[in-house]
């Protein structure tokens, strides 16, 4: 592992850049695979097999091509280059900031592909994925504001490689992230605006008028996003790779034990309960830290 | 490369059945059948589906609803018909509100038999359609694009 962490280091920017984009794909297919896995272990059932969400994106690509009109294939193809950007830019050592805007503006690209065709259920789920953004969105921020206090610098490379353990600084906002990261991985109970399961209630909320390429193209972005999230939570770690690594393995299977056994809220909950989280935990860490410094 | 047979999507439409094949087509998904094992997931979006499910006999209300089900699904698409009314009609084929069988609309390729059908019958419909849906696929790969409406 050290061996691999000093190879990393000695890439430059567009080695490291480029390492994201082939590779980020391959571990968040197989992370959403192993989640489909162990869900279905939790349910006492078998579960498909842990290659599946690849499996399901070459279908995917196979399929006809539908599309309502000409501007809701280019909201996602942005979708996917900003979430892409974001990722390369995290994967890169740069601007933990302009890391989270990008990410937020490849948010809002997807919520502007759900809204500009006609279906009623990509509407409802174009809002609930606003009031979602709203909810998560000043948490991410914290993040980089508490990193900011600890070490000094928005830039990631400094942040992984500062040698006291940031948890130790930032626990409430640690605690804050796992919150909403519920909300970023799209889990219950904040699947609001498009769940995988049950497509009962708003059919498939945003992604109902998406099929075939673009659907695939949505799942991909929701890949480079989640390693991009994992990412951020071993940043709070970066003091041992190894436990980072480990830790940030340990949080996806915690929101996947999350999924299972919550309900979906309503859309007043998740924002109350969002905005109250972040208050109590990341505020008041921030509020401390500066006191004490 | 197969993909289709590896993660085919299922659409269910109830075209006015009696609840009994519903019932065990849902049951199909439980842990004790699991037809997650084999990539199937049970969606609620004809954009996303692969195979068309139909239960019941359809009737001239239902009918619409079924083609329009059917036209909204990208190609290639397979359409299963789960239960005898699906296949014929059943006890309900001469009554003067019912079609007598999805085939009377629609071009079904897979009929699974039993009433009500029973899981196991199911997934072997399922799986089925499964290779019908690949050779379709190569069908259009060889021969373009066929009309979308036949």
């Amino acid at each position: 592992m050290n061996t691999i962490h000093e190879i990393v280091l000695n890439w430059g920017i567009f080695e490291r850049m480029l390492a994201f984009v082939l590779l980020a794909p391959l571990v968040g297919g197989l992370l959403a695979g192993i989640d489909r896995k162990v869900s279905a272990r939790f349910q006492g059932r078998y579960g498909p097999p842990v290659l599946q969400p690849f499996y399901d994106a070459f279908k995917l690509f196979q399929k006809e091509k539908i599309i309502v009109n000409k501007f809701q294939d280019f909201n996602i193809v942005l979708f996917l280059l900003f979430t892409i950007f974001s990722g390369a830019l995290f994967f890169a050592g740069a601007d933990l900031l302009l890391t989270i805007f990008s990410l937020a503006l490849a948010g809002t690209f997807f919520v502007l592909g759900g809204f500009c065709v006609g279906s009623p259920y990509s509407h409802l789920g174009a809002e609930r994925e606003i009031i979602q953004q709203v909810a998560y969105e000043p948490m991410i921020i914290l993040v980089a504001i508490g990193m900011y206090q600890v070490t000094g610098s928005f830039k990631v490379s400094v942040i992984a490689q500062y040698e006291l353990p940031l948890i130790l600084y930032l626990p409430g906002v640690f605690a804050g992230f796992l919150y909403i990261l519920t909300i970023k991985f799209r889990k219950s109970p904040f699947d609001l605006s498009m769940s995988h399961h049950a497509h009962q209630e708003i059919v498939r909320g945003l992604t109902t008028e998406f099929s075939g390429s673009t659907l695939a193209l949505i799942e991909i972005a929701h890949w480079y996003e989640n390693v991009l999230l994992l990412g951020m939570v071993y940043l709070f770690f970066g003091f041992n790779p190894w436990l980072a690594v480990f830790v940030a393995l340990a949080t996806y299977l915690f929101e996947i034990f999350i999924d299972m056994n919550y309900a979906r809220f309503k859309w007043q909950l998740t924002f109350g309960s969002s905005w109250l989280f972040t208050a109590v935990a990341g505020v008041s860490n921030i509020i401390v830290l500066s006191l004490m410094r | 490369m197969g993909w289709f047979k590896r993660s085919p999507w299922v659409l269910h439409y109830n075209a006015t059945s009696c609840n009994g094949c519903d019932i065990e087509v849902i049951v199909s998904l439980t842990p004790l059948y699991d037809l997650e094992r084999f990539g199937i997931i049970n969606t609620g979006n004809p954009k996303h589906a692969d195979i068309l499910a139909v239960t019941g006999s359809v009737n001239e209300k239902s009918r619409q609803v079924l083609l329009n089900l059917y036209e909204q699904m990208p190609n290639p698409k397979v359409v299963v018909a789960v239960g005898l009314c699906a296949t014929s009609g059943c006890v309900f084929q001469d009554c003067y509100n019912v079609l007598g069988g999805v085939d009377k609309v629609l071009p079904v390729d897979v009929y699974v038999p039993g009433c009500a059908a029973r899981p196991e019958s199911i997934i072997d419909g399922i799986l089925k359609a499964c290779e019908i849906l690949e050779e379709k696929y190569s069908q259009r790969k060889k021969t373009g694009y066929p009309a979308a409406k036949e």
